[in-house]
């Protein structure tokens, strides 16, 4: 039996923890309590990541105990446990659990309680997989930074001082902090994507339809997708043959089985492929160290056998403003079910008639933040009568315009390629007054969402100017999940190959004397 | 197209069921005028010709059978209510008083 300590354990991927763990080398109880050990060391405090808002210790516990006794009875029914029973995972504060607060990082839904599991959670507890706790995240996952949560930011555990991403901040800060080997993320714009790149993980955004929406609480339900967080392209592969297939619950939901992930992440090669780069999605606008480390990537690639070719999205110049018209008019339609009636926070008038309506506008100006308010304006603009044709229906036109750019390049290319964000991660505050800014942080992830199609991040390195990671995105038509599987993994062993290990290997140790051990609750 | 004002801002509150501050009013107007001119080159995008795309990946008639699945019963539903009685949610009046 292989002795490890816990600080070794907790850096071990899922894939090796499910190894460990079917030859009973460490049991999924002394696993769980290691990570909620980490998150006791370096989630809490003033200095800490708060990557959580809540932390589910009893259950997870209890579930690895089940895990591990059935482990250890062996039998028919040790045969059957899932890949990954008894891995730990973190779960983004977006998706309902029974037994668990939702808050969505909103004050409106402060205390909340659903009376039901989201799929992809009963999913999870059919694995027999502990949850950890749920993760922090942009107030209804509207933002880029994490910083427009009710309860407070995450920080980046590369440099505490900067954001982690956003919206699944905590989610992504939660795996690169070590405090979960995987998590679950949702992605409407890039906020799986775009904390992976920043924090030096893993995130896949899958193909529209491809995992099951059904207990996400929508921000724009025609662009909104769940998907897997972790820290090798491997993991997130083994995740979403976990949480993905058909659901009946989401009448969205593809019927295609998606069940040759892993398979694909464990194929090797990328002999022949034809990788393309987007022109509008690099150079003028992208940081050098980002630049740089995306042409290191096309080289390995093109070194082991890969063909480049670059190929031209003009409409992609529109995705932005389109995107920041059809997600806020889906926004102020999903959140108008936030009344003040069903569930959450009730504010009443301070003075005046007390009607149903005064009390919903009391309610919704005391429970939403900033962000979250604009974008329901926003959105109530683009749909209001005289704006919608040029405004809603422009937009939705674009998107047709985008998906044809896409086909396009799928005719040239197996899978395409560009730098996740265009930028490392910026500073807490420093784009606090410029919603304008932080959007465009999510210029080369918005693409992918308008047209349903697959993306992955993986990290590619630390830029030479300020030394935080760079994020290589991969894109792949609709149902073609299995290549950017198959070609991240690639990729990932090339990079680990020339860094002598793991990105996160060079991440600073956290957890000094001076945090505070304790919950972050 | 039009710029976004104050008033625009302040009726779409209303709408929006969301009361807002003097200050506010005026920060979200200017905040919104610059979002607005930003994405007002998409309308001159797409040409008549071109579709309009609702959904991203196209699915038709998604059906399942009529029949009844689970459902919450009247303590779940109501477990996360601000306030109900008998078994209902209780809400502030629906009409105004006056």
């Amino acid at each position: 039996m292989t002795e490890l300590n816990n600080s070794e354990l907790i850096r071990l991927s899922a894939a090796q923890l499910a190894a460990k763990l079917a030859a009973r080398e460490v049991t999924s109880v002394e696993v769980t309590q290691a990570y909620l050990d980490r998150i006791a060391l370096v989630d809490g405090g003033a200095d800490g990541i708060h990557a959580f808002l809540h932390v589910n210790a009893e259950e997870a516990l209890a579930v690895a105990a089940e895990v591990d006794a059935i482990r250890a009875a062996g039998g028919a029914e040790a045969e059957a446990l899932h890949e990954l029973a008894g891995v730990p995972i973190a779960v983004k504060d977006l998706i309902v659990t029974i037994g668990q607060p939702t808050t969505a990082g909103s004050k409106i839904l402060e205390g909340w309680h659903s009376p039901y599991d989201a799929t992809v959670i009963k999913r999870l507890r059919a694995a027999k997989m502990p949850i950890l706790g749920k993760t922090n995240l942009d107030e209804f996952a509207m933002g880029s930074s994490t910083e427009h949560s009710a309860y407070g930011p995450t920080r980046n555990p590369w440099d505490l001082d900067r954001i982690p991403g956003g919206s699944g901040g905590g989610s992504a800060a939660a795996v690169a902090a070590f405090e979960a080997p995987l998590a679950l993320g949702t992605d409407t714009g890039g906020s799986i994507r775009q904390p992976g790149a920043v924090t030096g993980t893993v995130g896949m955004k899958p193909t529209y339809g491809a995992v099951s929406r059904y207990g996400a609480i929508a921000m724009a339900s025609s662009l909104d997708q769940i998907g897997p967080v972790s820290r090798t392209v491997l993991d997130s592969a083994l995740l979403q043959e976990v949480i993905g297939g058909h659901d009946p619950f989401d009448s969205t939901s593809l019927t295609d089985p998606f069940d040759t992930l892993v398979a694909a992440a464990k194929t090797g090669n990328v002999t022949g492929m034809k990788i393309g780069i987007i022109k509008e999605l690099h150079g003028e606008g992208y940081q050098a160290g980002v630049e740089n480390r995306f042409n290191e990537s096309l080289e390995l690639l093109k070194e082991a056998g890969a063909e480049i070719v670059e190929v031209s999205c003009p409409n992609f110049k529109y995705a932005l403003g389109a995107y920041y018209l059809i997600m806020p008019s889906e926004v102020s339609s999903n959140l108008a079910k936030f009344d003040g009636v069903r569930y959450g926070l009730r504010v009443l008038p301070e003075d005046g008639p007390m009607t149903i309506e005064r009390v919903m506008a009391a309610t919704r100006a005391a429970g939403f933040g900033d962000e979250v308010k604009r974008r329901i304006i926003l959105g109530t603009y683009a749909l209001s009568a005289g704006y919608y044709d040029a405004y809603y229906g422009s937009a939705q036109k674009v998107r047709t315009l985008i998906q044809r750019d896409f086909d396009a390049a799928f005719a040239q290319a197996d899978v395409l390629i560009s730098p996740t964000a265009p930028t490392t991660a910026f500073k807490l505050g420093e784009k606090l007054d410029d919603p304008l800014a932080m959007y465009l942080n999510d210029v080369a992830t918005i693409p992918a969402n308008m047209a349903g199609i697959p993306g992955l991040s993986l990290p590619g390195g630390l830029a030479d100017e300020d030394g935080l990671p760079v994020g290589i995105q991969l894109l792949a038509p609709a149902r073609e999940d299995a290549r950017l599987y198959r070609v991240g993994a690639v990729l990932e062993s090339l990079l680990e190959e020339k860094w002598g290990g793991p990105l996160l290997d060079r991440a600073p140790v956290l957890g000094s004397s001076s945090t505070i051990a304790g919950g972050s609750n | 197209m039009a710029a976004i004002n104050r008033d625009d801002v302040a009726h779409l509150a209303r709408l929006a069921h969301i009361e807002m501050s003097a200050e506010e009013l005026d920060r979200m107007a200017g905040e919104l005028a610059v979002i607005v001119d930003s994405v007002k080159s998409v309308s001159e995008a797409a040409g008549d010709d071109v579709p309009a795309t609702s959904h991203p990946i196209p699915l038709s008639n998604v059906f399942r059978e009529d029949v009844v699945g689970h459902t919450f019963t009247a303590e779940q539903a109501l477990s996360g209510a601000p306030d109900s009685f008998e078994g209902r949610f209780k809400v502030p009046a629906i009409l105004d008083e006056d």
